[in-house]
């Protein structure tokens, strides 16, 4: 299976995309933006699709409408019941214009079904060689924002005091946000980038009491998902109905399931224990 | 000065001196304007007319002279980061990048814990604190950035009366300490009967301030009000209360 050329592209893309996801992920579920990191993708999705319409590379038509709508969310607005209606605002009309593409196109080719559920064992060198580029770029970004970013997650008035400008800080973050969304679409599809985005994240943020041991966590389970769902997709080419693989996406989201399932579990467990060496004394 | 929010004018016309040690009890119900008053205090509102100066100079955005402890927002239970980590950003929180761990950087914020008495717990994710412990946490977290003004924003909603009590006394105790200046924001202020010097009192945007002789009072406060009230006294307890008409005074 390694030997293949395919299943390497896709592997180091999917690792790339699994750290940037898994750190990302841990200041989604912190700052409770899930629903904005589902709704960049979709607006990605438009991108895409209107870009292989035009005949582009669908990454670049993700990565420019992910972060064009990032921008727009954020300056709709930022305080979070506010963000909730400019990101629902935002993505109806991108979701509208989505599948106004996708209607134009399936007239012609069945292209779209490759941005739904992802084509992670069809990344070119060069989608590689960006996607590595731009995800270590968004990295390092993650980690000069970090502090700042961590504070005005907590307690956004004190950090505001402090200088610390929260307009700023949170379209940066959502412009990061969306660049980890688009890499991550491409991959295993916009269906089901939020499930690598938040799956990880939030088992990782139960399991841990530190932030960077959050971030750490999750980026290890994101590449465990991703090795995972990458192995299975390739083997159930054999598997019935036969003749086809199933999609990336589709071991994605159970696996990530599976990790936030495992993880509540326990801390169940490890709550109960606490309880019963607590009546025991 | 006069602070202006839209087209809503916040506080009309207030003019207060505080000197530098007081305490000073900013008393108000919701939507009189206390926050507002803080955060122009902060430098992140503009008065629509007046000046606000602190020794001497206008206000700045990030004066690490004042220290700011931010009405208590709900910490998500399940939220990986420690009591000290919280506390940690007192020092440099607002800087790029990670923060190098060192001794010197760990001493400094146990110093702070242990100043508001919350080692013990300091380990433990802050969400899963109590609302006591964590507002401990809060004023060590603003220790760290050496303060010579506190500002605390209704740092007693959501607590019982004793810890209540417990967390006044814990910052007079540290005001007289460090010689810091407090402005302490709440709606009732019988916990801090023992310990301000003087009350500013703020009614739907106009403030009184003297001490609580001189403020408190059904003629101060009814004017205040624009409507009349009465003032019950309890032992050394005040009962602020909407008066009834019918037996109004003259």
């Amino acid at each position: 299976m390694l030997v293949d050329p395919e299943v390497r592209a896709a592997l180091i893309a999917g690792a790339v995309v699994a750290v940037l996801c898994g750190a990302i992920g841990v200041f989604v579920v912190m700052r409770r933006a899930s629903f904005a990191g589902h709704a960049i993708t979709d607006v990605g999705f438009t991108g895409g699709a209107g870009a292989t319409l035009a005949g582009v590379s669908p990454l670049g038509g993700l990565l420019t409408f992910s972060v064009l709508g990032s921008l727009l969310i954020s300056r709709l607005g930022d305080r979070v019941r506010e963000r909730d209606i400019a990101t629902g605002t935002v993505l109806t009309v991108a979701l509208g214009l989505g599948s106004l593409f996708l209607w134009i196109q399936t007239r012609y080719v069945s292209e779209p079904a490759s941005l739904l559920f992802g084509s992670i064992f069809a990344v070119q060198a060069e989608v590689l060689h960006v996607t590595i580029v731009i995800g270590s770029a968004a990295l390092i970004a993650l980690a000069v924002l970090y502090r700042p970013l961590l504070y005005s997650t907590i307690s956004p008035d004190s950090a505001e005091a402090r200088g610390v400008s929260p307009g700023f800080i949170g379209g940066a973050f959502l412009v990061l946000l969306g660049v980890a969304v688009a890499e991550a679409a491409q991959l295993v599809g916009v269906l089901l980038t939020t499930a690598l985005l938040v799956g990880p994240a939030s088992a990782a943020t139960y399991l841990t009491k530190r932030t960077s041991a959050a971030i750490a966590l999750s980026m290890a389970i994101g590449l465990a998902v991703i090795t995972l769902s990458i192995a299975l997709a390739y083997e159930s080419y054999y598997w019935p109905p036969g003749g086809k693989g199933w999609p990336v996406s589709f071991f994605v989201g159970a696996l990530s399931l599976a990790a936030f399932v495992a993880a509540r579990a326990e801390v169940r467990r490890r709550r109960l224990s606490v309880l019963i060496d607590e009546e025991a004394e | 000065m006069s602070v202006r929010l839209g087209d809503r004018v916040v506080l009309h016309d207030i003019t207060f001196d505080v000197e530098a040690g007081e305490f000073i009890g900013i008393i108000g119900s919701n939507g009189a304007g206390k926050t507002t008053l803080l955060r122009t205090l902060l430098g992140l509102i503009r008065p629509s007319s007046g000046t606000v100066s602190i020794f001497g100079r206008p206000v700045r955005r990030g004066n690490r002279s004042i220290g700011y402890v931010a009405q208590r927002t709900v910490v998500d239970p399940d939220l990986p980061l420690r009591g000290s980590d919280y506390v940690s950003f007192g020092l440099d929180g607002e800087r790029w990048g990670f923060a190098l761990p060192s001794r010197a950087r760990s001493q400094e914020i146990a110093k702070a814990i242990e100043a508001v008495d919350a080692t013990d717990y300091a380990d433990k994710p802050i969400g899963s604190l109590s609302g006591g412990e964590q507002q401990r946490l809060f004023i060590a977290q603003v220790l760290l950035q050496q303060p010579k003004i506190l500002l605390l924003d209704e740092p007693l909603s959501n607590l019982d009366m004793r810890s209540g009590q417990e967390i006044v006394n814990l910052v007079a105790r540290l005001a007289r300490e460090r010689g810091m200046t407090v402005l302490f924001v709440t709606h009732d202020m019988n916990p801090l009967t023992g310990v301000m010097s003087r009350v500013l009192y703020l009614a739907s945007g106009h403030a009184v301030v003297g001490t609580v002789a001189d403020v408190v009072r059904e003629d101060v406060l009814s004017d205040l009000y624009g409507y009349h009230v009465d003032v019950v006294r309890v032992g050394d307890r005040v009962i602020v209360v909407a008066g009834d008409e019918s037996c109004a005074h003259p």
